[in-house]
């Protein structure tokens, strides 16, 4: 089987999360990756390097600049003619993609993958990950998004794929981009973080938020999440949203402060390593999944444990 | 213009799914059912666009059993003009629904779809993309706030490294996320008056639609599960529970 790879990144460099879809991607067959984007020739190099990956396909147009579905689907769909598998992380990039290449293919997606069983069946999780559903394929194409927790990274130096130019279809006409807020920040991804300290609605404001969790995340060199209550309540920004709608992270530590532990949140990050609860409530739901458990107030607890480690 | 708004029947949020012993399924006999949170902020969205002048008409659609009419209700007493319940008794994949929405775009004409960015059942993330790929209309994915000016549509979309904002022509599809807005509670009086609007039964049938499904599910089990580990008295304790961990 001939896969296709989607490439995650930023015009300048490629996103870890393609490593974890190359691992899967090869459980199928050959792999090829796609990056497309604009003055991207740097991505497409990084691609070729990654150990698996046979061929690098480079689709490097201003219509691609910003990565929008309308105008990168036609072109995934274009060369699925001569690929068997196209295949996405789940993130938000994929998530935005992949479906729009599966409508133009005809074909049923099968979101967000767990694990590859043979070339048409394969695990995932339904019910916010409270059930493992094993699917079977009957589409000749498939077209998948991969879990990125679920598969380990497959090594980024070793390969030495060709590069080969494709061409776009160019502007849908159908959509624009007008503008990006990234926060650019020091601090690990979310998704790649090896210790990820987080937020619920207990920190009742930004600035306790700030002034509470960002010094033992600092002391600790983790990434920062937070619960949904504590995005809608505007303590954080969108992107720190930990969860079955928001981000799917495995830590080797994930640090839970003054979050409930509702299944939602647990859905996100239930395959950590080991999972620290800090809480004033000690029937607090987190505490059933979490290995070390504090019943205290954070507020004590929290700048202590910073303190001491 | 007129908004379509396709709403799902789906486990309460708030219910713990649980796997059937034989592996057929997650049990959902007794259970709690309600619509799915992301499409109450479909539906709450299309209202406000209403509210604001900005739209006409807001057409609630399920693709599901005779019991999404209570879906279709809950639409219709939050502020839905009216519904079509395509119903069928199967299960139909998010491609078929896409299939089916995309036919009744076609005879309804909407300058606007919203849907859910995900049912919280299958939590595909689909059925909007698909919809728009279908009809060749722009995708509005994952909206944190929308701004419909004439002939176009601002979408600002939540995105893994924080906001992006794309602009689309109408027709288009907008899918939901969290933060787009709060859903409102029907009022009785709401709900009363929903039984009177106007709900349409269709059929896949009558769009041309196959619904068989194109991935078989057999199994769905359980993940595995991780037992609660122990408490600690305090800090210290936490601290060398951490390092003996190797955690830090
Ligand atoms: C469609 C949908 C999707 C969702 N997706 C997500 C998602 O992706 N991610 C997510 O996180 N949620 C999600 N949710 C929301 C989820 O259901 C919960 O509402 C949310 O996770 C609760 O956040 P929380 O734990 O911070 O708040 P709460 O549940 O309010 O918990 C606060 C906790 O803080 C504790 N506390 C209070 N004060 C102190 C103190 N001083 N010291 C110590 N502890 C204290 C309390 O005991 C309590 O346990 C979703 C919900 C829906 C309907």
């Amino acid at each position: 089987m001939k896969t296709l790879v989607y490439v995650e990144h930023d015009n300048a460099e490629m996103k870890d999360a393609t490593l974890a879809v190359v691992t899967a991607a090869s459980k199928l067959g050959e792999v090829h990756a796609l990056v497309c984007g604009s003055g991207c020739a740097a991505v497409a190099d990084q691609a070729a390097k990654v150990d698996g990956v046979s061929t690098v396909h480079l689709a490097d147009d201003a219509s691609l600049a910003n990565q929008l579905a309308e105008n990168v689907a036609p072109l995934v769909a274009s060369l699925m003619e001569s690929h068997d598998a196209f295949l996405a992380p789940a993130t938000t990039t994929g998530k935005n993609i992949a479906p729009r290449v599966a409508a133009l293919l005809d074909v049923m997606q099968i979101s967000d993958i767990l694990s590859v069983e043979d070339e048409n069946t394969f695990t995932r999780p339904i019910y916010a990950g409270n059930a493992i559903a094993t699917v079977q394929s009957s589409d000749a194409k498939k077209v998948i998004t991969v879990r990125g927790t679920a598969f380990d990274k497959a090594a980024a130096e070793g390969g030495s794929a060709a590069v080969e130019g494709v061409t776009g279809a160019g502007e849908s006409g159908l959509s624009t981009f007008v503008s990006e807020e990234i926060a650019k920040s020091e601090r690990p991804e979310l998704t790649s973080a090896k210790i990820i300290v987080s937020g619920g609605r207990a920190l009742g404001s930004s600035e306790k938020f700030e002034e509470v969790i960002t010094p033992l995340a600092d002391k600790l060199g983790a990434g920062i999440g937070a619960s949904r209550a504590a995005v809608d309540a505007g303590y954080v920004p969108n992107d720190y949203q930990v969860g079955q709608t928001g981000k799917i992270v495995a830590p080797e530590v994930y640090i839970a402060i003054g979050i409930s532990g509702a299944i939602q949140h647990l859905a996100g990050m239930k395959d950590s390593k080991t999972i620290v609860a800090i809480n004033k409530d000690e029937d607090a739901p987190i505490f059933q999944i979490a290995d070390i458990g504090l019943v205290a107030d954070l507020f004590d607890a929290v700048p202590e444990l910073t303190g001491k480690v | 213009m007129k908004i379509l708004v396709p709403v799902k029947r789906v486990i309460d949020y708030n219910v713990k799914p649980r796997v059937k012993s034989d592996g057929s399924g997650v049990d959902l006999a007794n259970v709690k059912m309600s619509m799915n949170p992301f499409d109450e902020i479909a539906v709450e969205e299309a209202i406000r666009l209403k509210e604001a002048g900005k739209a006409e008409e807001i057409v609630a659609v399920s693709v599901g059993p005779a019991k999404a009419q209570e879906t279709l209700r809950t639409a219709l007493a939050m502020g839905a003009d009216r519904a079509i319940l395509v119903q069928t008794d199967d299960e139909v994949e998010p491609l078929a629904v896409a299939k089916i929405l995309a036919k009744i775009a076609e005879e309804e004409a909407p300058k606007l779809i919203i849907t859910g960015k995900q049912a919280i059942d299958d939590d595909s993330n689909q059925t909007g993309q698909m919809t728009a790929a279908l009809l060749g209309w722009g995708q509005g994915t994952f909206a944190n706030t929308v701004d419909v000016d004439g002939d176009a549509i601002e979408v600002k979309r939540e995105i893994d490294g924080g906001l992006q904002t794309v602009k689309l022509s109408l027709p288009a599809v907008v899918t939901t996320d969290l933060r787009l807005n709060e859903p409102r509670y029907a009022s009785l009086p709401n709900i009363m008056k929903a039984k009177k609007k106007p709900l349409d039964e269709k059929t896949p049938a009558d769009y041309g639609v196959d619904t068989a499904p194109r991935l078989t599910t057999t199994n769905v089990s359980e993940p595995p599960v991780r037992q609660a580990g122990e408490k600690v008295e305090d800090v210290d304790a936490l601290v060398a529970k951490l390092k003996a961990a190797g955690a830090i």
